[in-house]
């Protein structure tokens, strides 16, 4: 088990699989948000599916659409759990606020997409700003 | 964060379940980026196109108006996705029409002003130095904190009604003058010439610059650009690098020298001819096949529709040509004569809209159009990942191309 401290964040604590990628995110720029997969061929996760899953990237680009766009995303049940970042951006959080999606930035502990790995098991908890990989032992 | 009594008694409820939520919206988004305290703004700017909004956020829009929601400050909107007097002849559907009127009807019902315009900096209120604000658009932010010298951070809709609503937006990023400073130093290798030209330094330098948090200071240029230009250098960097705040070396208000920012301190980089071409080369080349072509991002001024008039003056265009342009722009537009000679030579002046927040996937696939050409930097990095094979060129080329139905 491999605890990560990170700035206190937004949302609820929840569990799932990491998808990890160097990239930067943009709902509006990067995802077919009906199928659920991301759609920018020359994002780094083009193709593969982010529902469910909670997502690992770089920081977050692009415009302010993204902040409706989670909360359309959560609402049609077709959603990542949660996004960290090492750094998010503004639209992002106010995004995560409004649909009460998780997520964090901020981790003390290095480059959270070289912490991270594709598959690893992560609960993540925005109130405290903790992120647990519950699958490696250290 | 430390709260007023006025804005404590807001998030207790005690001024309504609407003030509520918006300071809860305002105190989750400020605790994460440390904000100390919020502050009073004079404008809020609302992005709420069909498309992002979404049936989930019209149906959040409604529950507010009927909650008695009402701004408190001068609250206007960035673009619609769909203009209601010409949206099926692109394929637009009667339910992206419904859940427009729906999101008009309820934004109108709070009091909001329904400007729907993205150069609003142009044509409503330029925000002056100083002036703190709420500002939504990335393209509307950029310039606002860059050109004029106001404070705004990238206000999602929901942010930014929430600050139309309290009056009030937590105290963070470039609120504060140390986050205005140079992070990064450019130099410039080449003298812009046209708006292409312009959007594309902007996009070498938000690539480079590839975050929020960094501020590009750039010098070098022996140009002053105008208000378009200036406008396309920075829609263009704040969607390639998320970038919300840059200063030119003896143009910008806050950089009237290069140290004014701490740019002497910073290593120069050079945006060097290689990195300009090939940004250029990304998007395109001559000969290919052009099902479309789009003047939009940002919505055009008055002076821009009148130069896609005059070259479309007397031609006779063999694909499609739009031009996206701002409520306040058009009448004069329309006065002067400049739309009729863009829609006698079978172009299409659309009104605040801005063709890719308008469902852009599904009217490329209810079209056929893959190919598509502009002089904006930012449409072809967005609609990248909307289905389309986006090409760059400049206004001339753009309508020479539109004439050939190839590029030039």
């Amino acid at each position: 088990m491999i605890v990560l401290k990170c700035h206190v964040g937004i949302g609820e604590k929840v569990e799932g699989e990491a998808l990890v990628a160097q990239d930067n995110f943009s709902a509006r720029y990067d995802l077919d948000r009906k199928k659920g997969v991301f759609s920018r061929p020359d994002h780094e996760l083009f193709g593969q599916s982010y529902d469910g899953k909670i997502l690992v990237h770089n920081t977050a680009k692009g415009g302010v659409a993204s902040a409706w766009m989670l909360n359309e995303m959560k609402t049609q049940g077709i959603t990542p759990k949660a996004i960290l970042f090492n750094t998010a951006n503004t639209i992002l959080a106010q995004g995560a606020a409004l649909a009460g999606l998780a997520m964090c930035d901020r981790f003390e502990d290095g480059d959270v997409v070289e912490l991270i790995r594709t598959g690893d098991h992560l609960i993540v908890e925005p109130e405290t700003g903790t992120v647990t990989i519950t699958n490696r032992v250290e | 964060m430390r709260l007023t009594d006025e804005e404590q008694a807001m998030l207790a409820g005690e001024l309504g379940e609407v003030k509520r939520w918006a300071l809860d919206h305002q105190v989750q988004v400020g605790r994460m980026f440390d904000a100390e305290d919020l502050v009073p703004v004079s404008q809020a700017h609302i992005m709420g196109d069909p498309e992002a909004v979404g049936v989930a956020g019209a149906a959040f829009l409604e529950r507010l108006a009927n909650q008695g929601a009402r701004t408190v400050v001068p609250t206007i909107t960035d673009p619609r996705g769909v203009d209601l007097n010409y949206y099926s002849p692109i394929g637009q559907t009667e339910e992206m029409a419904e859940l427009e009127r729906r999101i008009i009807a309820a934004l109108t019902g709070m009091g909001v002003m329904m400007t729907n315009t993205c150069i609003n900096y142009q044509t409503i209120m330029p925000p002056v130095a100083g002036e703190h604000v709420a500002f939504g658009d990335t393209g509307v932010v950029i310039y606002s904190n860059s050109a004029c010298g106001a404070r705004s951070n990238f206000e999602g809709g929901p942010s930014a009604l929430a600050a139309g609503l309290t009056g009030r937006t937590p105290r963070y990023g470039l609120h504060l003058e140390k986050n205005r400073q140079a992070t990064r130093r450019f130099v410039v290798s080449e003298q812009p010439k046209d708006l292409t030209d312009w959007g594309t330094l902007g996009a070498v330098a938000g690539k480079l610059s590839g975050s929020y948090w960094e501020v590009p200071v750039i010098e070098g240029l022996d140009v002053t650009p105008t208000s378009d230009q200036m406008k396309h250098l920075g829609a263009a960097m704040a969607s390639f690098g998320s970038t919300p705040l840059f200063h030119l070396v003896g143009i910008t208000p806050e950089a009237p020298t290069l140290s004014s920012v701490g740019g002497d301190r910073l290593e120069p980089e050079s945006l060097s001819p290689e990195m300009m071409d090939s940004m250029r080369s990304r998007f395109g080349g001559k000969g290919d096949k052009v099902d479309v072509v789009v003047f939009a991002a940002p919505q055009l001024s008055l002076v821009e529709v009148k130069q896609v008039a005059e070259l479309c003056d007397g031609k006779n265009l063999s694909v499609p040509l739009y031009v996206c342009t701002a409520p306040q722009v058009y009448p004069d537009a329309e006065r002067m004569g400049f739309v009729e000679k863009i829609e006698a030579a079978g172009g299409k002046v659309l009104v605040g809209t801005c063709f890719y927040n308008g469902f852009a996937r599904e009217i490329g696939e209810a079209n056929g159009w893959k190919r598509l050409l502009s002089n904006s930097a930012k449409i072809v990095n967005i609609l990248g990942g909307y289905g389309y094979e986006p090409a760059l060129a400049n206004m001339e080329q753009c309508v020479a191309s539109a004439i050939r139905g190839e590029i030039v």
